[in-house]
């Protein structure tokens, strides 16, 4: 019988597309595939075309940070040479004095951030799945909605104290809209056929939920976290920079008030790599649950 | 002997009601729909767009409520969907996230076949859709025609006493088309299951169906049912059938049918 499968089912396969080249599981050629598929070509990483297109803008971005303030072409008070910043971000990270602000922030905003996945997200499901509680708590979730994070902190400091804590519930209170409103609308646009399909099956109410809906919203609540995360990172330098005495935040803070302008370029470049990597580790664990996507990553 | 009997079936679509506006047009998609499904036969339903005949395929898989008569499976009223039935809908309505093995299975896993057994079941219909060499792929690995394949060895796993078919090869190319078609006749005489099928094509109603129904366009309902001769001969195993006089006959038989429905279809379309 199976004889009879051909032509129509040959090299429609596809492969998601990843325009930063940061996915890194590549899923298995399907077998099978036409021979033209099978051509050797280089993996996207190594081909020097796509290299130099990818770096160039970087590399060109990093000549020109490095020869401004040195030729006198932007003051060098303002800003410092890609090189000083460089070994001023090397230096500190080996001394461990960095490490020390580096793991500071990144508790405060792990911790708002787990928080608020543990609260936005539960939340998030059941706004999207019982329409009836939706109808009654969204009026009130727009408007709290619109106060913003910051607005909040003073408060937060007045009930909370100035520790570690109105720290972390106001980065909590910042990156959990971001999951919270992306799962309600992965829930609520699971492809209606599916839904179909699983009542033709008499599917029960409870495995709907968890083998169509969850699944299917899976990667609008990815989309979810990584704009939290970044929210998180964000919220953790503004509210280091109004107190406390640790965290990268205030050694932005503070090597401005020392003018130490190599100090605060490096600070801001650890910033960016946090961001960097925290979007990575994101966009790995998002290929890996849902590589099924064609058109995810980013 | 018949296995589904629809017995003045009627369907109102309501109007949304506006506060503050008075007249409400409710449509009357479907009225007076009656008609038998005998066991073991292709059944195929063809009218033209907008005639209520997708409605008619979801009301007897208990995916829509109707307002009148009754739709009997094995003399028991059809209330709400059930295993009995299985539905392919025209757009295959694949788990993206699953592999084909696990699609197929999902009418079992629904039922709480444990994996072994449910596999080994799945396994059986993917190779009778000729699918064996892609039960690991996921669907977007697919092409259309293999795709609503999985969808009919799914349909088939949990061996239901019905197939009910949603136009279910109007997003394919003709070419692909033209194989599936056959390959349903086969899996059909195969599986010797009882398929309703719904379609717009004059042509692959006559060509799958062992008798045709003819809608008329709204209120739907059955105009003439149509048998046909030729539909379990020999010639039908290939494609020389459709070049045969028998099928240009019982062709220009339903056309004519349908003809005077196609133009009200248009008419109502342009009035719009």
């Amino acid at each position: 019988m199976s004889s009879q499968s051909t032509i129509e089912e040959v090299g429609v396969s596809r492969v998601p597309t990843d325009p930063l080249g940061l996915a890194l599981p590549a899923p298995s050629a399907p077998r099978g595939s036409s021979p033209a598929s099978e051509q050797a070509t280089l993996p996207v990483w190594l081909d020097p075309r796509a290299l130099a297109r990818r770096w160039a803008a970087i590399v060109i971005f990093l000549v020109l940070w490095e020869v401004a303030p040195r030729t006198g072409l932007i003051g060098s008070s303002y800003v410092a040479p890609f090189s000083a910043v460089a070994l001023r971000l090397a230096t500190g990270l080996l001394s461990g004095e960095l490490v020390h602000h580096l793991l500071a922030s990144l508790s405060r905003s792990v911790s708002g951030f787990l928080l608020a996945l543990g609260i936005g997200l539960p939340l998030g499901l059941a706004l999207g799945w019982f329409n009836e509680f939706e109808r009654l708590a969204d009026p009130l979730i727009q408007l709290i909605r619109q106060i913003p994070a910051l607005a909040l902190l003073p408060l937060f400091i007045m009930l909370l104290g100035v520790g570690e804590l109105s720290k972390v519930v106001i980065i909590f209170y910042g990156a959990q809209w971001a999951i919270q409103l992306n799962t309600v609308s992965g829930v609520k646009n699971v492809d209606p056929l599916l839904i179909k399909l699983s009542r033709s099956l008499r599917l029960s109410r409870l495995d709907l939920f968890r083998k169509i809906i969850l699944p299917a919203a899976l990667p609008t609540i990815f989309t979810g976290l990584r704009l939290s995360a970044t929210r998180a990172i964000l919220l953790i330098v503004v509210v280091e920079m109004m107190g406390g005495k640790a965290g990268i935040g205030y050694v932005l803070r503070n090597s401005e008030y020392n003018y130490d302008i190599v100090t605060m370029y490096a600070a801001i470049t650890l910033l960016t790599l946090l961001g960097l990597s925290t979007n990575y580790l994101l966009v790995t664990l998002e290929n890996r649950f849902t590589g099924w996507k064609p058109e995810n990553t980013r | 002997m018949s296995l589904i009997r629809a017995e003045a079936v009627r369907k109102t679509y309501r109007a949304r009601r506006r506060f503050g506006s008075g007249a409400t047009r409710d449509t009357l998609a479907l009225e007076n729909v009656n008609i038998e499904v005998r066991a073991g036969e292709i059944l195929t339903i063809v009218g033209p767009s907008g005639c209520g005949k997708s409605t008619f395929l979801d009301i007897v898989a208990g995916l829509v409520d109707h307002d009148g008569g009754a739709i009997y499976l094995e003399n028991k009223k059809i209330d709400g969907p059930g295993l009995d039935r299985g539905v392919v809908f025209q757009g295959y309505a694949l788990i993206p996230w699953k592999s084909v093995l696990e699609n197929v299975a999902f009418g079992l896993e629904a039922q709480g076949i444990p994996k072994p057994q449910r596999h080994d079941v799945a396994r059986r219909y993917i190779d009778l859709v000729g699918l064996s060499k892609f039960e690991d792929r996921t669907p977007h690995e697919l092409s259309g025609g293999m795709k609503q394949r999985v969808a009919i060895a799914r349909a088939l796993a949990f061996d239901p006493k019905v197939l009910l078919m949603d136009e279910p090869f109007a997003a394919v190319d003709e070419q692909t088309r033209e194989r599936l078609q056959f390959e349903l006749l086969r899996i059909a005489r195969e599986t010797q299951k009882t398929v309703l099928f719904i379609t717009h094509g004059i042509d692959e109603a006559v060509l799958l169906g062992d008798r045709v129904a003819v809608m008329t366009y709204r209120p739907g309902t059955i105009k003439t049912i149509v048998d046909v001769e030729f539909s379990r001969s020999e010639d039908k195993r290939n494609s020389s059938i459709r070049s045969s006089r028998a099928f240009a006959e019982t062709r220009e038989q339903v056309s004519q049918y349908l003809k005077s429905e196609i133009d009200r279809a248009l008419e109502a379309e342009q009035a719009r």
